[in-house]
């Protein structure tokens, strides 16, 4: 809410500049976002008046106008439009000193334009500093008095102060509000608005029924006709309205604004003349419509309170006016509304026609259900000034069952010391809750009963006063310590892997960690995965982002784009996040880990030129990581397809028999469509999978030697090695060690379509020494499964 | 005797003319080998008288003595000559860079995010994730905030349908703690949370740490000494930290902390507050019992403070570049 210091100031004035002013109202929880002057610095410049402007004879656009400061005539030539004969406006004399764009000032000069002689200019409100307006030179009222300073005129020697208000103090979205805030924690004085009941002149009134009560227990009417729409509303109403940001429309309407800015209560005025029969509050019937003020017709929800007259409804209550009963320059009887409805019977439903208004603004954090009356008096006060009529007398339809009850809350002193940590004595607790309007009454046993003001919606039990005393005491008056308190063990599950160890092992193999959106474009996602259906958001801020991941890897393969483009061939990137599975009806949010590999192997060096990373690169990486927690022989790679995968270079991974991820290459026409440079490699794998390793377990080491043998096999080529291993695995005997592929070979001496395989095959027994026999038998069973098993002969 | 004298002068020379160990080991061949002068000289002891035998033995024996002193010692030298040789010719630059592989690095929110993780894991605080899709329950209602109230506007929520959003903040997963477990609870919620916002100062996706202290006598002084502390940490600085009453729905009283770092620029750097005894009762906890704090941190607005990082933008595109200044 913004609103002009002077005019908080005529309500409570402490002894304290601006600063220390907005410092301290921010420090009780009204955050001041900005202070800004309603004038940039400028003098010299007064009320002027424009007598005549003549065509400048060379010049299309400038006009040559004399301009009386009240005791001599000036020339001045001017380029405004609306420069005119007649029309009162802000006058720069020469000497006059005026701010620049750029935060400097200059001198206005005798000058020259075009031949004619200048003496001064006028000016524009821009030019001023008041606002960014350069429609045309100022247009001041009628009477606004010739030769006075315009900053005296406009009282432009005031601060803008725009306080960023928490939902819950609805209290202080008035002046009033602010007021009492303000003299709250200075201890200072509040002269409230003296406001006296408006003796009705004439009988009328209009028939309002509640047909709704609990959504508005009580609306107050009045009646006032015969009033001169033609009355331009006063000058310190019009600049009041424009210091809180709200524009002069017309004077009804503004003094409902002032009003609202005022006392923080809303109303409304309808042309008396335009409404039929009676008024109705209530909830709308299916299918009606209304056309609002601002022109737009909206289909009414039937959760949505209107005021209705005999022919439908009129206006949204609480929250927008109706076009075909609004004030114009052509009414003369008004009809007067101020009305309390409750805070939940308006609360979000202004925020569902795609509305935000200054009235449901209000109403949805509370307006003070006693206030009513006094504001319905001042608003008729201050019409009758400006527009005249003859006012009825005020009618109210309450139902008293729907009004909200007086409060009261219990306070105890020990609870406020607990939560607070210090001993506040009850002086100053008391102290501060009758300094903010409370009315206390203390019990035997260090207790208070506390009736809280009809304004403070926010305060409905204990916790909600100790606020109020932590907040006027000060929260950094307020004690310091350290919570105290058991030192119980954390449970550290040794099979766990830990997520950071995972990061680390893949940062030592030269990958940077990345995050990207978990929400991307569509057609993206789809070229990515073919088997679920990625959740779309319903209110996506961007086609970009739009559905759910179902997998990191457009991410990664975006961020890849990226970096490509920016002259980063080798990448290596990986990230762990969430993807969206939506299985059959239900979401699955699962953790992965993904990664991505692509350029040299090495960075370039003076060691020579490195090849191109290939699957075998991510391979490693990705063992590496499946043996953190050392269960790494549990996962099996299988060469598997992928919609996003060249199809012979995919793999699958299982563990126990589930798929916990897949590994390959970026589909050759993946990487074309997205214009990336290949081959690129990517791997995603089940967080919860890699997490999950095991606690280690000590076997003997034996004492005796080991026995080596190396295989030469000739396979066919699509035999995979994993079979080969398999079998040999099997066949082995039980003191087969170990395993190791050291060479494949194709070409030359080979068959075409069959491929070698050189395997290395370790033996130990645990408690002998393993004799030729044994191991050469052992080969032989080797050699002779694989021979059936896998069509593998023994090269020459 | 003057033969000797000569032999001696003569293998002197020759070993000092020796310019390598073979020429040298001819040297030894060529003077102290079975068919050197000296050898020939033992042999003829035999025709000296007994008496004269011990002394032109001892001299022969001096004399070898001698002579193989002299081949050591040029041997030695000789070979360390060698030596010298070969290391000089086995000098590498060692400034040229190593070889392989260059280590990547964290992102700077993870790097941020594990800091934080780790000043409250110091103190007893474990680590509890959940959902980022997340039902209204568990992102309002359970906190205070119903359909209805204003402070859902603060909020600019991606929604699916009505009941299904992604999360605004990570305080869900302290619900779900609540509901599951009975205080003491100590616990910090770090991780993804979505508003439906896009400027240079926000972003859609951004990353939040939560905490939450719940046990006996917990007091408004124990959140401001534990986020006073966490700061001063944090920023491994003497930071001014103000505490600013303001408002959330599921803490009361809500407080904003703004830093001071010197320059005498208050910054917001967290939300936090008492837990309001609401929450404690749709959790199942006695508010009479029990109390706690609750607070809350943007992990890139940290991040951004801490390595003066000065577009929020950049940590969601992944250039190297700027990943590779956290490394």
């Amino acid at each position: 809410m913004k609103f002009s210091e002077k005019w908080l100031r005529e309500l409570v004035n402490p002894a304290i500049n601006t600063q220390a002013l907005v410092d301290q109202i921010t420090m009780a929880g009204l955050e001041v976002d900005d202070v800004e002057s309603v004038a940039r610095d400028f003098s010299g410049v007064i009320v002027g008046e424009i007598l005549t402007a003549e065509q400048h004879p060379d010049a299309d656009k400038l006009q040559v106008c004399t301009v009386t400061d009240g005791n001599e005539i000036y020339q001045v030539v001017c380029g405004a439009p609306n420069a005119r004969a007649g029309l009162k406006t802000a006058y720069a004399t020469v000497g006059a000193l005026l701010p620049t764009p750029e935060g400097g000032e200059f001198k206005i000069k005798k000058a020259k334009l075009r031949g004619v002689e200048s003496f001064g200019m006028l000016c524009a409100e821009d030019e001023l500093g008041i606002s960014e307006d350069h429609g045309g030179i100022m247009e001041l009222a009628a009477d606004a008095p010739v030769g006075t300073c315009i900053r005296d005129y406009l009282n432009l020697n005031d601060k803008v102060i725009d306080v960023d208000l928490t939902p819950n103090r609805g209290d202080c979205l008035s002046l009033k509000g602010l007021a009492r805030e303000v003299g709250v924690l200075n201890k200072a004085p509040v002269t409230f608005v003296d406001i006296q009941p408006v003796a009705p002149t004439i009988d009328d009134t209009f028939s309002v029924t509640l047909e709704a009560p609990a959504a508005c227990p009580r609306y107050l009417g009045r009646v006032i006709r015969n009033v001169n729409m033609a009355a331009a509303s006063p000058l310190w109403m019009v600049e009041k309205l424009r210091r809180s940001g709200i524009r002069s429309i017309d004077p009804v309407v503004d003094v409902t604004n002032y009003v609202l800015l005022e006392l923080g209560q809303p109303l409304h005025a309808f042309d008396l003349n335009k409404l039929a029969g009676s008024i109705q509050v209530r909830m709308p019937e299916a299918g009606e419509k209304l056309t609002l003020l601002d022109g737009n017709e909206v289909a009414l929800n039937t959760d949505t309170l209107v005021i209705a007259d005999d022919n439908g409804p009129v206006a949204m209550a609480g929250i927008f006016g109706g076009d075909s009963t609004g004030v114009t320059t052509e009414s003369q009887d008004i009809f007067l509304e101020c009305a309390f409805f409750d805070q939940i019977a308006i609360a979000g439903k202004a925020r569902a026609y795609g509305l935000h208004t200054d009235a449901s603004h209000r109403y949805e954090r509370g307006v003070d259900w006693q206030l009513q009356h006094q504001a319905i008096e001042r608003t008729t006060q201050l019409l009758l000034d400006i527009v005249g009529g003859d006012a009825g007398p005020v009618t109210e339809a309450v139902s008293e069952e729907f009004l909200p009850e007086a409060r009261t809350v219990t306070l105890r002193h020990s609870k406020v010391n607990a939560m607070l940590a210090f001993d506040m004595p009850a002086a100053e607790i008391e102290e501060i809750l009758i300094r903010l309007g409370m009315q206390i009454e203390k019990a035997a046993d260090a207790s208070w009963t506390v009736a809280i003001p009809s304004y403070r919606f926010d305060i409905s039990i204990e916790v909600d006063l100790i606020e109020e005393l932590a907040r006027v005491y000060g929260y950094n008056n307020l004690p310091v310590k350290l919570p105290t308190s058991a030192l119980p063990f954390t449970p550290n599950d040794e099979s766990q892997v830990g997520i950071h160890d995972l990061r680390r092992t893949l940062i030592s193999f030269g990958y940077q960690e990345a995050i990207t959106y978990s929400f991307i474009e569509s057609g993206l996602q789809k070229l990515f995965d073919d088997q679920y259906e990625a959740l779309a958001l319903a209110n996506p801020i961007s086609a970009e982002m739009a559905v759910m991941r179902t997998t990191i890897w457009p991410g990664l393969v975006k961020a890849l784009q990226y970096n490509q483009n920016r002259q980063q061939s080798r990448v290596r990137l990986f990230e762990t996040g969430q993807r969206f599975l939506p299985i059959n009806d239900e979401l699955v949010q699962e953790n992965v880990l993904a990664g991505l590999l692509s350029g040299a192997r090495d960075p370039e060096s003076w060691t020579g030129k490195s090849s191109p990373v290939d699957f075998f690169d991510i391979k490693r990486d990705i063992e590496a990581i499946l043996n953190l927690g050392g269960a790494g022989d549990q996962y099996r790679f299988v060469a598997d397809k992928h919609v996003a995968l060249h199809p012979g270079q995919t793999a699958r991974i299982d563990r126990a028999g589930e798929v916990v991820g897949f590994v390959g290459a970026l589909h050759p026409s993946l990487i074309k469509k997205l214009d990336l440079n290949g081959p690129v490699f990517l791997f995603e794998l089940s967080l919860e999978s890699l997490l999950q390793g095991h606690v280690a377990r000590f076997s003997e080491l034996s004492k005796f030697p080991e026995s080596r043998r190396d295989l030469a096999l000739i396979v066919d080529e699509a035999t995979a090695y994993d079979t080969v291993r398999q079998i040999t695995v099997e066949n082995a005997g039980e003191y087969l060690k170990q395993v190791t592929l050291f060479d494949v070979y194709q070409g030359q001496g080979i068959e075409v379509g069959r491929k070698s395989l050189a395997l290395g095959l370790t033996w130990q027994h645990p408690s002998r020494t393993l004799n030729e026999e044994e191991i050469n038998s052992a080969v032989q069973s080797v050699v002779s499964a694989l021979n059936i098993g896998a069509g593998a002969t023994l090269r020459d | 005797m003057e033969n000797m004298i000569s032999l001696l002068e003569q293998a002197g020379a020759a070993v000092a003319a020796a310019n390598s160990v073979q020429e040298l080991d001819q040297v030894r061949v060529d003077y102290l080998g079975k068919k050197g002068p000296l050898t020939a000289l033992r042999k003829g002891l035999g025709k000296l008288t007994a008496e004269e035998r011990p002394a032109a033995g001892a001299k022969i024996n001096e004399v070898v003595q001698q002579v193989s002193d002299q081949i050591n010692a040029r041997k030695a030298l000789l070979e360390a000559a060698a030596l010298e040789m070969k290391l000089a010719s086995e000098t590498i630059d060692v400034t040229m860079p190593g070889r392989g592989q260059h280590l990547g690095g964290l992102h700077p929110v993870t790097k941020t995010l594990e800091r934080i993780e780790s000043f409250f894991a110091g103190i007893g605080y474990s680590v509890a994730e959940g959902p980022e899709i997340e039902d209204d329950y568990h992102n309002f209602e359970a906190l205070n905030i119903p359909s209805h109230h204003p402070a859902r506007a603060m909020h600019d929520t991606f929604y699916f349908n009505a009941n299904t959003l992604l999360r605004t903040h990570t305080s869900g997963v302290q619900v779900r703690t609540m509901e599951t477990q009975q205080p003491p609870i100590r616990i910090i919620c770090p991780g993804r949370v979505y508003r439906c916002d896009y400027d240079q100062t926000h972003s859609p996706m951004f990353h939040q740490v939560e905490g939450l202290l719940i046990d006996k006598n917990i007091s408004f002084a124990d959140l401001k000494g534990t986020l006073e502390q966490f700061l001063r940490e944090f920023f491994e600085e003497d930071v001014k930290v103000r505490f600013r009453p303001s408002y959330f729905p599921f803490t009361e009283p809500s407080i904003e902390v703004d830093i001071d770092r010197g320059d005498g620029k208050w910054l917001e750097v967290l939300g936090c507050g008492m837990v309001h005894p609401k929450v404690f009762e749709m959790s199942g906890i006695d508010p009479e019992e029990y109390t706690g704090f609750a607070f809350g941190m943007g992990v890139e607005r940290l991040a951004m403070l801490r390595y003066g990082v000065n577009d929020l933008r950049l940590f969601f595109e992944n250039d190297l570049r700027f990943l590779g200044q956290f490394n």
